[in-house]
């Protein structure tokens, strides 16, 4: 696993200005038909991602963010504006850039090796074995390789998808919600795994979320989008280093800072 | 094993075999009471099965049947599932041969008989066609309805992995459909049962419906009318059973409630 290096600097770094820009969202505008009317989902939305880097989507629900991430990914052809990828017009999707669904998105049909096998199918027998072993062990499903997964927790299911998206070594990944339907304490241990996975990978991520804590855990910035239609409202730079201490008053600074950005009062 | 599981058990074979001893029961006693000539007990049916079976004649009637079933059976799952898939697939053309479908779906393979004399004459080849119609639509309607359910991720999921359009039909469509699919392909093998009786009352001279028309047209052997009839019961179970079976391997097992 030598190529998923490649152009990163060292490793738990925040990609600096030199880094090169590894996805950029122009003029992007979403509209959908309903009942013969066209509503605008996402207007004038303007982006740059830098290679490695770690961005959360967060805004309120029906803001667009998935929308965005479906239009990035290649899943939606936007209305007006494009997306590129290293330069390139996004067209569709690619085996270069992988969409990790909730834990919904893992096969039922195939068992957990069979699932993280999946993209695999160019590699030889023995080559895609070992891959698929390596990323088993990376998301700790050792003794887990033949089970199905109706036989799996909800956390496992997630492990399972986030290692079938890492076997094809993307540069890449998006993230829909990922941990969104797991329980709180499993969702705190998968956003350590992900940093973890993301800080040996150097994957660029581009993860939505609703969850303001969970986007100044993780980010590097955070794109606050607005309600309906979904602008960029603000992008806030997390200059935490990894491992972040959530109870430090610059984590606590940046969060209510979020918090006042979506017009919620830090008190309930 | 504790002692409550074992008793658990037990009840599960209990109970199912005191109703059916009762179920004899009353019919014993009902064709006693009665005083019927006619109708037969259930020991008279029991004789008269057992003479059919020495003489080989019960035996050949039940592998016609089957036979007939399989082979119609088996045409409609080898034609009805590709075309099922490929409809499921395009919307449109679903759309465009749906009407046709829908029309010829509600005729009854009885209605078809005359037509299917008249396509393959009286013999084999006309019962076989009668399963074939049976089964053919419930398993095209089935499959459609299949791939238009499977989720929409599991098909972005799979052209996400560079995957083309027939490899996503194979690789992703197929399989999540196959549970709703084995469930089609059970209610159809239900109706190849069904139908092959009323074709063979027709259209051949052998099979359990042939046994049925004819014990009753030379000398009014109501045992045997009964007991045919007992025996379509018992290996229609049988089939069902065996099919159930399908439900619980692994690949497909996600889709079956199963309480374990």
């Amino acid at each position: 696993m030598t190529s998923v290096l490649a152009g990163s600097s060292a490793a738990g770094a925040v990609p600096s200005a030199a880094t090169p820009i590894k996805l950029r969202v122009e003029n992007l505008g979403i509209s959908f038909q309903r009942d013969g009317v066209l509503m605008p989902v996402l207007g004038d939305i303007n982006l740059e991602v830098r290679d490695g880097e770690f961005v959360c989507l967060l805004g309120p629900s029906g803001c667009g963010k998935s929308t965005l991430l479906n239009a990035m990914a290649g899943f939606l052809q936007p209305t007006s504006g494009q997306v590129l990828v290293d330069g390139e017009a996004v067209r569709g999707p690619d085996p270069r850039r992988i969409f990790v669904f909730q834990e919904r998105g893992v096969f039922p049909w195939l068992t957990v090796a069979g699932n993280i096998g999946f993209g695999l199918g160019k590699l030889s027998r023995e080559e895609r074995a070992k891959r698929v072993q390596h990323y088993v062990q990376m998301v700790g499903l050792e003794g887990f390789e033949s089970s199905y997964p109706h036989e799996l927790s909800g956390g496992m299911k997630q492990r399972v998808e986030v290692a079938r998206a890492l076997a094809v070594n993307p540069d890449v990944m998006f993230l829909d919600e990922p941990f969104g339907a797991l329980d709180s304490i499993t969702r705190m241990i998968m956003r350590g795994e992900l940093l973890q996975i993301w800080q040996a990978e150097r994957k660029t991520i581009l993860f939505v979320t609703h969850d303001i804590d969970e986007a100044v855990q993780l980010a590097d910035r955070v794109v606050v989008l607005s309600a309906r239609p979904g602008r960029i409202q603000r992008i806030v730079n997390v200059d935490l280093p990894h491992p972040r201490d959530i109870s430090s008053a610059r984590y606590l600074e940046l969060r209510d800072g979020i918090l006042a950005e979506v017009g919620l009062a830090h008190r309930i | 094993m504790n002692q409550t599981s074992r008793i658990q058990d037990m009840e599960r074979w209990l109970w199912p075999i005191l109703a059916t001893v009762v179920f004899l029961l009353l019919w014993h006693f009902a064709v006693l009471w009665s005083g019927t000539r006619i109708f037969p007990s259930p020991r008279e049916v029991e004789v008269g099965l057992s003479q059919l079976a020495q003489r080989g004649v019960l035996y050949r009637d039940i592998i016609d049947s089957l036979r007939r079933v399989a082979i119609g059976y088996f045409a409609a799952v080898g034609l009805g599932i590709p075309l099922g898939l490929l409809l499921g697939w395009y919307p449109a053309a679903d759309q465009t041969v749906n009407p046709v479908i829908q029309i010829l779906r509600p005729i009854s393979p009885i209605a078809w008989i005359p037509v299917a004399i008249l396509f393959f004459g009286v013999g084999d080849d006309a019962a076989i066609f009668l399963v074939f119609l049976g089964a053919f639509f419930p398993i095209v309607i089935t499959c459609v309805d299949a791939v238009s359910n499977v989720p929409l991720i599991y098909r972005r999921a799979g052209s996400n992995f560079g995957l083309t359009a027939p490899q996503v039909l194979a690789r992703v469509v197929f399989p999540a459909a196959l549970p709703q699919i084995l469930v089609g392909l059970r209610i159809a093998l239900g109706i190849g049962w069904l139908v092959v009786v009323a074709g063979e009352m027709i259209a051949v001279n052998s099979g359990l419906g042939y046994l049925i028309i004819d014990s009753r047209n030379s000398g009014k052997r109501y045992d045997l009318v009964v007991g045919a009839m007992l025996l379509i019961g018992i290996i229609g179970l049988a089939l069902d059973a065996i099919f159930r079976r399908l439900e619980s391997i692994k690949p497909v097992r996600w889709g079956f409630r199963h309480e374990s």
